[in-house]
């Protein structure tokens, strides 16, 4: 919605930036996961437009699903969900995770 | 893991983890630092500034060959709206000086170097380990760390926890309380390249000058937050943050936000031609003093990031970190030189540096801050930027109005935009809050 409000810009998608990106996978074990509930909370379903790598979507039946490949690990949805503890979160294993070029 | 004991261990390579870590090895501690990140840098995200202060006190000679882009030889605060922004520039040949006071860099190159300083002082660092636990003996007292590595346990007389902004040891260790969301900004951040000469003639710059923009105003959405643009030699940083609480609250993407950032009319230009080659995303703390946790316990304690050491108002960051770094490193040698255990007793030495250096006499300054934007963030990043430009636009277009009546003008737009009431106590507050 933003994206357009200032000049006109065409959203951007955030896999092209993603993509930019060197990232080190641990596969099949994801560092940050989701806890089965009912009803997601407002925080967490904010979370599929904070979440500055768009790891979080909004299934058909109102789920929330993340897919943390492309995830910076800044946290942010950690601090957004702390008070609903709906989420998760671990640093990657040493050496996994994002690898900043400049940082 | 390593089975001999240290005398410190330092919990992350960044900024403060760094200086804590050089500080203690020059004065014969022996000391174990750990790193998640595959090299030093790799985790770490900064805008990036450095000011040569807070690293001179720690390596005086850096200038001779660390990573540094550009000194700093102007200063542009913008405000900004859609299509105007309205400026306020410094810019003095007196920056070009022996020993600049601040330069652009690239935080993982820089860090890269820093850290090899540091491993040439004598320090043991270990990269790609994760700490996820703070050891403590039957009464408490931190004596070690826990690792993701196989048997990976060390222990040290104290544990240094320079974890960053989203250092998870000391939240779930209950030495502090989870940030919440309307005490950080999310930044997010590009890095695009351009060759040296048309970043040279596009900011009017020559040698190893450079520029920094520090931006805000309707950019930002009614969300409280700002927005930069530093040159480095060969690339130039773009970058925006708002407080998460605000991107929660209003369901804009940070990475839209950004677009529209390097989209906008004075923007663009300074950007086009360039590639992308990176997207980077981080926390910055921004709740000031009445948000640093407490700094130090039996057998830890917390610089940096961690301990919420930034001011947002300035927007320093590493200076904080590098100068926390070096004050606990250096009470920690000046504990062990007495033969005093770092109990929180002894160590409200550190929380006594401290205050007597500039890091806590410009946080409590500005103490009151944070609360004066949130409650003011419509007038501050919306009324105001719009009020200014629009009178500067009334001023300078050339329309056959006559001089008085475009100051009529000027004048009735800011009543009519926010009472006379109103801004004189929006003046009365940010003064107050500034003092």
């Amino acid at each position: 919605m933003n994206a357009t409000v200032n000049n006109g810009a065409a959203a951007p998608k955030v896999e092209e930036k993603l993509f930019q990106n060197r990232y080190l996978v641990d596969a099949g074990r994801p560092h940050i996961t989701i806890k089965a509930g009912d009803t997601p909370s407002a925080a967490l379903r904010s979370l599929v437009t904070t979440c500055p790598a768009g790891c979080y979507s909004l299934t058909d039946k109102g789920q929330v699903e993340i897919a943390a490949d492309g995830c910076m690990e800044c946290g942010t949805c950690r601090v957004v969900t702390a008070k609903t503890g709906e989420i998760e979160w671990h640093y990657p294993r040493g050496g996994y995770g994002i690898l900043y070029k400049f940082g | 893991m390593i089975e001999q004991k240290f005398d410190a261990i330092v919990v992350g390579a960044g900024a403060s983890g760094n200086a804590a870590a050089l500080t203690m090895a020059k004065l014969g501690l022996k000391v174990l630092q750990l790193e998640r990140g595959e090299y030093p840098g790799s985790k770490n995200v900064q805008g990036a500034i450095l000011y040569a202060d807070a690293l001179e006190k720690i390596i005086p000679d850096f200038r001779d060959d660390a990573p540094l882009e550009r000194h700093v030889i102007e200063q542009r605060m913008w405000t900004m709206t859609e299509s105007s922004h309205v400026g306020m520039h410094y810019r003095s040949d007196d920056f070009n000086e022996e020993r600049p006071n601040r330069y652009t860099i690239v935080r993982a190159q820089f860090d890269k170097w820093f850290s090899r300083k540091v491993r040439d002082a004598g320090v043991t660092l270990l990269c790609e380990t994760t700490v996820t636990e703070l050891i403590r003996d039957a009464r408490g007292r931190v004596i070690g760390v826990r690792t993701d590595r196989a048997d990976g346990i060390a222990f040290a007389d104290v544990v240094l926890l320079a974890e960053g902004v989203n250092g998870l040891v000391g939240q779930r260790s209950g030495l502090r309380p989870v940030v919440t969301p309307e005490s950080v900004a999310l930044a997010v951040k590009e890095m695009h390249f351009l060759p040296r000469e048309v970043i040279d003639e596009r900011f009017n710059l020559q040698g190893n000058e450079g520029v920094v923009i520090e931006a805000m105003g309707t950019i930002t959405n009614g969300m409280t937050g700002t927005a930069f643009l530093y040159t480095n030699g060969e690339s130039i940083s773009v970058g925006i943050g708002c407080i998460v609480a605000d991107f929660e609250g209003t369901g804009q993407t940070p990475y839209g936000l950004l677009e529209s950032f390097k989209n906008h009319p004075s923007i663009k230009p300074l950007l086009a031609g360039s590639e992308c080659k990176e997207y980077a995303a981080h926390l910055i703390p921004e709740g000031g003093y009445k948000a640093i946790p407490q700094l130090y316990g039996d057998g830890w304690l917390v610089v940096g990031d961690a301990g919420q050491f930034v001011n947002a108002v300035h927007r320093e960051g590493s200076n904080l970190a590098m100068t926390t770094g070096r004050i606990a490193g250096e009470t920690i040698a000046w504990l062990k030189t007495r033969r005093d255990p770092a109990t929180a007793a002894n160590l409200t030495e550190y929380q006594r540096r401290l205050e007597a250096s500039f890091v806590m006499k410009d946080l409590k300054k500005y103490k009151n801050i944070p609360d004066f934007l949130h409650k003011r963030a419509g007038q501050v990043f919306g009324l105001y930027p719009r009020l200014i430009t629009a009178a500067a636009q009334t001023w300078f277009r050339v329309d056959g109005k006559d001089k008085r009546a475009k100051e009529a003008e000027i004048f009735k737009s800011f009543r009519a935009g926010r009472s006379l009431f109103g801004l004189l106590g929006d003046a009365f507050k940010l003064a107050r809050a500034w003092r």
